[in-house]
């Protein structure tokens, strides 16, 4: 038996709304199923189960936001007996979101639904855990791969510091404009229950004037509040360096014409797909920079997904991931790009591509950008920018000739890696990209 | 009357559905005015190839560049056939 939890999907994620269940309580699930589509300031996410199991109960209804970390459902052995249970309320209003990390419903947090002991990264989130004599198997992890990061456990330990509150009470009395301080818990531990906030509403309503109510953020807004999290933090804490080189695709936009040349226009390739493969390729040589930076440390990834920035018409931005993009020929890499930009546009990104990206790739190209000099998503360690391929007076074998120029930048974090091997890397990259036929 | 403007209108809008209607006018730019990049640029002549049986070969794109261009292009083809 296990908890199915509000997955981390995304470095600056701190809850997610519930938006749909694609199960029902009885059903067989399979690892890598989709069960639930969450809703996060970003983007609306289908999100995979990681093991095979029953669903006992849903414990979360639709339509409402919960912390990282919050058991959403529970899940039994196959074969075992299910006990039919009704589903979880489903409030006939969007709920205000609780502002911490609530405990009560979470017995081993994310890392613990498949069965493993949580996994920790770093002494840094040990030994303060152990400071603040916190046990860490009730921490959600909400780093890469479900870890638990310092700061993971400093939220814990916030919480701690407050009354225990269930999560429907929480929501109740928020309705009711009632101080939770003031009530006298009857749950385990003395726990504060649903049932001890009406008793209490009564004599709240007739002293508490009622709260005005906060209008809730549109969609937009709210991606704009998730992209300024995560720039910001960017700007703050990582010393960013940059390159750029310029690089000739004359031969391989030729090359890449011929090849498009009476193919239809759905099996055309775009030239941002030869990027994206150099890049993947590129990677395969230089791990430093294929990963991501938690806790004063470098976590290499162990496959090469890249990020790929794409900006919404209406308002912000998104880079979900290509899982394994090395490993993509051109033709299955257009497929997923063009997939993956199908789904960004009508917000139907799985969980795992919008987490895990492990570099980010950007190309402002056809805006008629020359230069990208970009900020890095945390906690990734760099970011590759294209510009617009250009005609420009180019020197070849002595003389000047018209060519067709690309700049190539990257931004990388200076914490894990120093211009040198970044400069080797964009070398690599523009070996590969001009000879594409080893693509 | 423009039947023509009706295909390459709903292949757009196909793509595009968050393109307000009212800037999809003959004169208006898919990349710079309608903000389409190039993956919809190739998924909007992909559509009109599905609708129109036209496969605009890649060099001809320049002459698809706003509204009226894919029209004045796709009234050409199909008047010569």
């Amino acid at each position: 038996m296990a908890d199915f939890c509000m997955p981390s999907l995304g470095a600056e994620m701190t809850d997610g709304k519930l938006v749909e269940w694609l199960v029902h309580p009885g059903d067989t699930v399979k690892r890598g199923d989709i069960i639930a589509v969450v809703e996060t300031d970003k983007a609306a996410l289908e999100v995979e189960v990681w093991q095979d199991g029953v669903v006992e109960e849903l414990l979360v209804g639709e339509g409402l936001k919960v912390p990282v970390g919050t058991a959403l459902a529970r899940l039994g052995e196959v074969g075992a007996v299910v006990v039919p249970t009704p589903t979880a309320p489903t409030p006939a209003a969007p709920e205000p979101v609780a502002p911490e990390p609530v405990l009560d419903r979470q017995p081993a947090g994310v890392a613990a639904a498949d069965g493993h002991p949580p996994h920790v990264r770093g002494p840094i989130a040990r030994h303060r855990a152990d400071e603040l004599g916190l046990d860490l198997s009730r921490v959600p992890g909400t780093g890469p791969g479900g870890v638990i990061t310092r700061h993971d456990v400093e939220a814990a330990a916030q919480v701690r510091a407050r009354p225990r509150v269930s999560p429907y009470a929480r929501r109740r009395a928020a309705e009711r404009g009632i101080d939770l301080a003031a009530l006298a818990g009857t749950g385990p531990g003395g726990a504060v229950l649903a049932v001890d906030v009406p008793m209490a509403a009564a004599a709240a309503a007739a002293v508490s004037p009622p709260t005005p109510p906060v209008p809730a953020p549109t969609p937009a807004e709210a991606m704009r509040a998730a992209i300024a999290r995560a720039m910001a933090r960017s700007k703050r804490e990582i010393p960013h360096y940059y390159l750029g080189t310029q690089v000739d695709l004359t031969d391989t936009l030729a090359w890449l014409d011929a090849r498009n040349g009476d193919r239809p226009p759905a099996e055309r390739v775009l030239p941002a797909v030869l990027e994206l493969k150099a890049v993947a390729l590129a990677l395969r040589g230089h791990p430093d920079l294929n990963g991501f930076w938690v806790d004063d440390a470098f976590v290499p990834a162990t496959s090469i997904d890249i990020g790929v920035a794409i900006a919404l018409r209406t308002g912000g931005l998104v880079a979900p991931a290509i899982h394994a993009t090395d490993t993509l020929d051109l033709d299955a890499l257009m497929s997923a790009l063009r997939d993956l930009v199908r789904r960004c546009r009508s917000s139907r990104i799985r969980a795992s591509e919008a987490t895990g990206a492990t570099l980010t790739v950007t190309n402002l190209g056809d805006l008629g950008v020359e230069t990208v000099l970009g900020v890095i998503y945390p906690p990734q360690v760099a970011l590759v920018g294209f510009g617009r391929a250009v005609p420009r007076p180019w020197v070849v074998d002595g003389a000047v000739v018209p060519r067709t120029v690309v700049d190539l930048t990257l931004a990388a974090d200076h914490r894990q890696t120093d211009g040198h091997l970044g400069a080797r890397f964009l070398g690599r990259v523009a070996e590969l990209l001009r000879t594409p036929e080893d693509l | 009357m423009n039947t023509t403007l009706s295909i390459v209108v709903a292949a757009i809008q196909s793509i595009a559905p968050e393109v307000d209607e009212s800037d999809l006018v003959p004169g208006a730019r898919l990349q710079e005015d309608l903000d389409l990049d190039s993956m919809d640029f190739l998924d909007v002549i992909t559509e009109l190839a599905i609708r129109t049986g036209v496969e605009i070969p890649e060099r001809d794109y320049p002459q698809l560049a706003t509204v009226q261009g894919c029209v004045d292009y796709l009234a050409g083809l199909t008047a010569t056939v």
